[in-house]
């Protein structure tokens, strides 16, 4: 059974991770895991709705952002515990995908409408976030450091077990995705809609679930960033570059697969790490490396890495 | 209510504002509206563009208008081979797949320009930099006025290349039945990427009427991007009237909307949100654009 073997490699590699504190002294390898769990997390979040979903994001920003602002304002103008403001932040980006879904598939907006939308929707909050003394404006958030307040760790290890659990979640749902009646649904609404709602799927209720789903686990990643680095602006929020880490990693890891995220993580933090060793730490070198991936991989990869493994096996 | 002669600053700023956005968008349009390609990497071309301007200025002492000719050659043949050899045979027939390649050449160029250029903000300083002409009271940029001209003369020549030329002939039989178009012998490639470089050779237009008053840092296009598809879908897919009439409605909702902000006491992003309110309401409820038929 494939769930099951997933399953076990997927919990080998959680101990794996799990372990590393122990036998790892290094802070920069530790953030270099760290840092690659989180684009893990924010690939599988893209990845539940255009890799299984077939709707591509170009602002999935919208909801990192959202995420993150709602556990700032939440801490910092409410003294909400942290714990509270991260389950309240991801109620909240769940929502504004709630939003956005119910208008673009309301009014079918497909293909690359949809990504546009997506992108305009993140450009708006971002000016909005820019905007109010309320989330900052264009200063941002800062996150106050304290012992005594929760979701706040004295070293690395800490956050490298929340980011890890995070990852966990949005790794059962993509087990969820693959093996379950709704992930098929999902699957003949990516692959043919037309033919999906002409065989009595609801189309629209299925891509609206999957795009909560979504902003739910991006949302997370939001919150993770805030509570890790402590600070938060409307151009790192809703900015492009997270909605592009947030796409890059399933494409070249694989379009919805289960392990696809990850891979692609693993994969493009690889990269980036050597080229730094290679070339020095020139500006844009690495991210126009990420360009050149993106479109190579396109052109001759569209499987992505796990396609290749797959086809491999065979 | 503002003073009537702020108004009616802001207007004739914002008409003629909208004139830049209809030079970028004209290339756009073409590219998106004719042939359904969805070029994300328009932004980054247009800022490779000014850059082009901004050095044959500042090394060899080029004017901006002078290089127009030279700066639209060259993103001509740019746009002609990104077509041809790297989106088209990536795109594997889906929309998706042209977005991201797309996407990925605007990573490219951009973080090249940022690892070549560093990300100082660049400025040229021509004798007519701060040039204004005073109309009604209200003082307009002679640069903006120059690239308003240049809007109406590119939005005609696009016309006149569409409707009589061969060229113009195969590129609307491509649009509307692309297998028919082939079977009657038209070399799609070869055409698709004509469109493209001439989408390509607005923008370096464009960028010649943009960098007297502007400037120029790898991240200026992205700004851009959204604004030109804006444009594009406001006044309907490959219509060149309806970008020249989306650029000018859009410049003023922007240039009103920041009026709006600064009353409000909100600042001048507001002219930003109100483009951005207007690409997603226009999406939603009217994505034939206001001018264009449904399809």
């Amino acid at each position: 059974m494939t769930v099951k073997r997933d399953l076990a490699i997927g919990a080998l590699l959680a101990c794996g991770v799990a372990l590393l504190p122990f036998t790892v002294q290094s802070g920069a390898v530790l953030n270099a895991v760290i840092l690659t769990l989180f684009a893990a997390l924010l690939g599988q979040a893209w990845n539940v709705l255009a890799g299984f979903g077939g709707q591509f994001s170009f602002g999935h920003a919208v909801f990192f952002g959202t995420g993150a602002y709602a556990s700032a304002v939440l801490q910092i103008r409410f003294g909400v515990n942290a714990w509270a403001a991260l389950a309240l932040a991801v109620v909240a980006g769940a929502a504004v995908g709630a939003i956005i879904g119910v208008l673009t598939f309301r009014y079918q907006l497909r293909g690359s409408y949809f990504a546009l939308v997506t992108l305009a929707f993140a450009e708006v909050f971002r000016i909005l976030a820019n905007t109010f003394p309320f989330t900052g404006a264009g200063v941002g958030m800062m996150l106050p450091l304290s012992k005594a307040a929760a979701l706040q760790f004295p070293s690395r290890t800490g956050y490298l077990y929340l980011v890890l659990a995070l990852v966990g979640i949005g790794f059962a749902v993509h087990l969820w995705l693959s093996h379950s009646r709704y992930g098929a649904w999902l699957a003949a609404v990516r692959d043919n809609e037309q033919s999906a709602a002409a065989l009595g799927v609801d189309v629209f209720r299925v891509k609206l679930r999957a795009i909560v789903i979504s902003a739910a686990l991006m949302a997370s990643g939001g919150v993770f960033y805030l509570q890790y680095l402590h600070y938060i602006d409307p151009g790192i929020a809703y900015g492009p570059t997270i909605s592009v880490e947030a796409l890059l990693g399933p494409i070249v890891g694989g379009l919805g697969t289960v392990f696809g995220p990850l891979l692609g993580a693993v994969a493009l933090h690889a990269l980036s790490e050597s080229t730094r060793n290679l070339l020095g730490d020139t500006p844009g070198v690495s991210l126009a490396l990420y360009g050149v991936v993106l479109i190579l991989m396109v052109r001759y990869m569209p499987q992505g890495l796990a396609g290749l493994l797959a086809r491999r096996k065979r | 209510m503002p003073d009537p002669s702020i108004l009616l600053a802001a207007l004739l700023n914002g008409l003629t504002q909208g004139a830049v956005y209809a030079l970028i968008a004209l290339g756009l349009t073409l590219i998106y509206g004719v042939l359904h390609i969805i070029n994300f990497a328009h932004g980054a071309a247009l800022m490779l563009a000014l850059y082009a301007v901004y050095f044959l200025y500042a090394r060899a002492g080029v004017d901006p208008y002078v290089a127009l000719p030279i700066v639209a050659a060259a993103m001509f043949g740019l746009g002609y081979a990104l077509q041809r050899f790297v989106v088209g045979r990536a795109s594997h027939g889906r929309d998706e797949n042209i977005l991201l390649v797309t996407l990925g050449i605007a990573i490219v160029m951009e973080n090249l320009a940022l690892a070549i250029f560093r990300s100082d903000t660049r400025t040229i300083e021509t004798a007519y930099t701060f040039a204004t002409v005073n109309i009604a009271g209200a003082l307009i940029p002679v640069a903006k006025l120059a690239a308003l001209a240049g809007a109406l003369v590119i939005t005609v020549l696009l016309y006149a290349l569409i409707a009589r030329t061969d060229l113009g002939r195969a590129i609307r039989a491509l649009a509307r039945e692309r297998q028919g178009a082939r079977l009657v012998g038209i070399d799609a490639e070869h055409v698709f990427a004509m469109s493209f470089g001439i989408g390509f050779a607005c923008l370096g237009a464009a960028a010649c009427f943009l960098m007297p008053a502007y400037y120029v840092n790898p991240t200026v296009g992205s700004g851009f991007v959204l604004i030109a598809f804006t444009v594009v879908v406001l006044g309907g897919m490959g219509s060149f009237g309806g970008a020249l009439l989306g650029g000018f409605i859009v410049g003023i909702a922007e240039s009103l909307g920041g009026l709006a902000g600064m009353a409000l006491g909100l600042g001048e992003n507001m002219g930003q949100l109100a483009i951005f309110v207007i690409f997603i309401a226009v999406l939603l409820l009217r994505p034939q654009g206001l001018f264009g038929a449904r399809a």
